[in-house]
């Protein structure tokens, strides 16, 4: 018995520098990785063949559930901190400094200027269920979507828009969508969506 | 599959158990192998995350809005360059021409709908004006989802039909629809 242990000790593998390598390896992947912000709806993306990447700065991104809500995000902090100024003084609402910090980091926000406030004093929680029946509203009196591109588009004049919406959504809601784009001159945007083989011709 | 560490590491606590034990010889020895799992399983978490995290787009580009009716040029087409595509869901309806359009429909398989009645009627319009004439006219219907809307934009890149326009549907073509929907299946 003794014997066979001193054998089996003799072809032990020093593993270290392998844990050297994965440990290194590992430290710059969670340095490279940029972690999407959790986005507040989630969406089926239809698949197409366009295959290109979507850039990764000055992204302004309209999604579109299934169900037809509209939310509205920025990836960037700043804008976003520039839009709820100018939101506070269009509509004259009044944030605490918890309230903006709040907003800063949300990746995507869909309740209409009213109840913006209060959406933003819940927890993540209430948050979250609020996600799953609000709406900016669109219509043709009331559309908000248009308040926020503008002052979105003030902020940041360079944002390219992203259309990110479920492949089930009503066409209605997206034609909506792009008629308020239209509304405020911007002829060209881009649909998000996942690739798909191209069919040989 | 245990990995040594260290020589004479922690020396000090065992260095009193080796001055009285009796097994002075003997190294601390750590099993590194839960290490080493863990280790390779956020690295391939970290490699997957990072890699699937690009999505792609589509670019747009739509017409600008007619203001005033009468500042706009309505450009003059011949129409026998034109394909019309209605597009409902999963189904597309499809005429030539603008005078008494005769609706015919198709689906978006790939082999046998909509690509080979665009590519059927591109060869047409080739043969008579030349090459690249063709225009696809675009009107999505209200049953219409946003994934035949993204399909259809699909098929003309696919085909690399370039001059496509997205336009506004009328009533009459709607009525057109519903009445060829009712001649199909009349229950």
């Amino acid at each position: 018995m003794a014997k066979f242990k001193s054998k089996k000790q003799n072809i032990a593998i020093d593993m270290t520098p392998m844990v050297d390598l994965a440990f290194l390896l590992i430290t710059f992947f969670m340095l490279t990785v940029k972690f999407r912000a959790p986005e507040a709806v989630e969406v089926q993306l239809p698949s197409s063949i366009a295959d290109t990447p979507l850039p990764a700065q000055d992204i302004l991104m309209i999604s579109v559930s299934k169900d037809g809500r509209v939310f509205f995000g920025v990836d960037s902090k700043h804008v976003r901190l520039s839009i709820l100024e100018k939101i506070k003084e269009r509509y004259g609402y009044e944030f605490t400094e918890k309230e903006v910090r709040t907003f800063s980091v949300l990746a995507e926000v869909g309740v209409p200027f009213e109840q913006l406030k209060s959406y933003l004093s819940y927890g993540e929680l209430e948050r979250k269920a609020i996600d799953k029946r609000a709406s900016i509203p669109i219509d043709s009196t009331n559309n908000q979507l248009k308040d926020w591109l503008l002052f979105a588009r003030y902020s940041n004049p360079r944002l390219r828009i992203a259309i990110r919406a479920d492949e089930e959504a009503p066409y209605l809601v997206i034609a909506r969508v792009i008629e308020t784009l239209k509304d405020q001159k911007v002829h060209r945007f881009n649909l998000i969506t996942t690739l798909e083989a191209q069919p040989k011709s | 599959m245990a990995a040594e560490v260290g020589g004479d590491g922690g020396a000090p606590k065992k260095g009193k158990k080796q001055g009285k034990g009796r097994k002075p010889k003997k190294r601390p020895r750590i099993d590194m192998t839960p290490m080493v799992d863990l280790g390779f399983l956020l690295l391939t978490f970290f490699v997957l995350t990072t890699t699937m995290s690009t999505p792609n787009t589509m670019p747009v580009v739509v017409p600008p809005k007619i203001e005033k009716e009468e500042d706009v040029e309505v450009p003059k087409i011949s129409e026998t360059k034109v394909i019309t595509l209605l597009v409902g869901a999963k189904r597309v309806y499809y005429y030539t021409g603008i005078e008494k359009p005769e609706l015919r429909t198709t689906d978006f398989s790939p082999k046998t709908g909509i690509r080979k009645v665009l590519l059927e009627r591109r060869s047409e319009v080739e043969s008579r004006h030349g090459k690249d004439e063709m225009i696809v006219i675009i009107k999505m219907l209200d049953e219409a989802r946003y994934k035949d809307f993204v399909d259809i934009l699909d098929e003309m890149a696919i085909i690399q039909q370039k001059k496509y326009a997205l336009v506004d549907i009328t009533p009459e073509e709607k009525d057109l629809v519903e009445e060829y929907k009712k001649s199909i299946n009349p229950s």
